[in-house]
Order: C-alpha cells, then sequence, then structure tokens
C-alpha cells in the first residue's frame, strides 16, 4: 500500500459509516413508512451532514465515488489505494 | 444504474490468519442463501413486483452488494497470509488449486454457485415470503459462524451482518402488510 493511514483516517471513515448506517437504517423505514414526517425530517438532516462530511473526507483522503459523483485532484486519484478490504 | 462507494459499509477487522473460518465465510459468499443470492433474487424480482415495494427490494437488494464486499474482505483478510499447507489443513487444498488466492463464488463445502438457489414466482406474497425465509436462514447462518470462531473483532462484523438480516426480515414482513392491504382495499371497492 502506497499511503500510510494514520488515526485521523479511521476515526473520519467511522463518522461516515455511522452517518450512512442512520440512512441506510431510514431509507429501508421510509419504504415501507412513507408518511412517517418525523423519519424523513431525521433522513433529510442527516443526508446533509453525510453530504459534509463525505466532502471532507473526499478532500484528505480522495473520492468515494466514481463516473463524477466525486471530483479528483490531479494525477486521478479513483485508481489510488487502499481499497475498502486493504485497510 | 449503480454507483460504487470505496468504502465498506460497516468496518472489517480480524485478529489473525485464520483459513478454517474463511472457509466457513464462503457459505455467505456463494452459498445457497448468502449475499450473493440475496442482492441477485431482490433485485431480480423488483421488476413484478407492486410498484408500492419495489423501493425496498431495490435498496435491500443494494445493501446486500454492501455485505458481500464485507464477507469478501473478511475471506481475503483470513486468508492473505496463509501458506498452502494451511490452506490445505483448512480444507482449501483443493481451492488453492483451482483458485490460488483468488475468491470465488461457491458455498463451504465448494459448490459453485447456481441461480436454482433463487426464485421469481412474479406472485408478490410469494416472492416476499422466499425473501423473509432467505433472511432467517441468513441470519441462523451467521450465527453459527460466530459461534465457530472466537476472534472478537470478526464476530463484530458477523453480528452487524446478523442484525441487518433481522431487519431485512422486519422489512419484507411489512410489505406483506402492505400488498395484503392493498388487495383487500381493492375488494371492498
Amino acid at each position: 500500500m502506497s499511503k500510510q493511514l494514520g488515526e485521523n483516517y479511521y476515526r473520519k471513515l467511522l463518522e461516515l459509516q455511522q452517518l450512512e448506517f442512520a440512512l441506510v437504517e431510514l431509507t429501508l423505514y421510509l419504504d415501507t413508512h412513507p408518511n412517517d414526517l418525523q423519519a424523513l425530517q431525521q433522513f433529510n438532516q442527516l443526508a446533509q451532514q453525510r453530504q459534509q462530511c463525505a466532502t471532507q473526507f473526499e478532500m484528505e483522503y480522495g473520492p468515494l465515488m466514481q463516473f463524477g459523483h466525486s471530483f479528483s485532484k490531479y494525477p486521478w486519484q479513483w485508481v489510488e489505494t487502499p481499497w475498502p478490504w486493504q485497510v | 444504474m449503480w454507483i460504487y462507494q470505496k468504502k465498506l459499509q460497516y468496518p472489517v477487522r480480524v485478529s489473525k490468519c485464520d483459513p478454517r473460518v474463511a472457509r466457513y465465510l464462503v457459505e455467505q459468499y456463494g452459498g445457497a442463501d448468502g449475499e450473493l443470492s440475496a442482492a441477485l433474487r431482490y433485485l431480480n424480482q423488483r421488476y413484478s413486483i407492486p410498484d408500492k415495494v419495489i423501493g425496498l427490494l431495490t435498496d435491500i437488494g443494494t445493501e446486500e452488494f454492501a455485505h458481500l464486499e464485507m464477507i469478501a474482505t473478511m475471506i481475503y483478510k483470513l486468508t492473505k497470509d496463509a501458506t498452502p499447507r494451511q490452506l490445505e489443513e483448512a480444507g482449501l487444498g483443493p481451492n488453492y488449486v483451482i483458485h490460488d488466492n483468488g475468491l470465488f463464488y461457491n458455498n463451504s463445502s465448494g459448490v459453485p454457485w447456481t441461480a436454482a438457489y433463487i426464485q421469481a414466482k412474479g406472485d408478490p406474497l410469494a416472492d416476499l415470503y422466499e425473501d423473509i425465509a432467505a433472511e432467517e436462514k441468513a441470519r441462523a447462518t451467521y450465527q453459527w459462524i460466530i459461534d465457530m470462531t472466537d476472534d472478537v473483532d470478526l464476530q463484530d462484523s458477523l453480528k452487524f451482518l446478523r442484525e441487518r438480516e433481522i431487519v431485512h426480515a422486519m422489512r419484507f414482513k411489512e410489505a406483506v402488510e402492505m400488498i395484503k392491504a392493498d388487495r383487500d382495499t381493492k375488494k371492498v371497492f
């Protein structure tokens, strides 16, 4: 692996995983409870938080998504390690 | 279309090289009630299910691919430092001869994945009941694998996956009720 990953990487990654876990849960819940306004508000609020958290993570550690959903610095960062199973 | 995220859904850590447990985990990779079966089952059933539950099948099917990547990560981490001799002792000798360290979609006994593991009846209730059963079977398998290891790091990730099966089964049960309610409404009018 080319890059040494510090404690900060794992902390930021975990923060993102925690936010996204809540969003996955709310998504599945809303799929069967589409009229729950409180859950929907929580979903939109967390979606905004996730976006900020993901942007910060990507600025530091490179793109999380491809096909134009994330930005890249030069040279093309998508192909850089680590891949998820390598951390 | 699908967009990949370059991160795991939940952290996967292992505390030792352990090809014996990796072999059991392959059941959840390419076995009948594994994550590949789950993802392909739900994403294929979407096309004939009532509109009300297409979203649920899409989202759970997508989450299953995240679980598939977690299982692959576990197998990768548990076997990457193993010698051919260690693999052989774990019963993975034939796997090594065919695939080296490559992962493959087969079950823990080495039987290749087959589409016969999954069903699409077209009947929404029949399909959803199959999905509920699949989640319950996967939950049970995760429990048996947790019982087969003393690696607490690995157990943590496996417990996450076990809990996801419970949530998925619950959501599918709600989808059954939604379809029943819809059907009953139609009978009245």
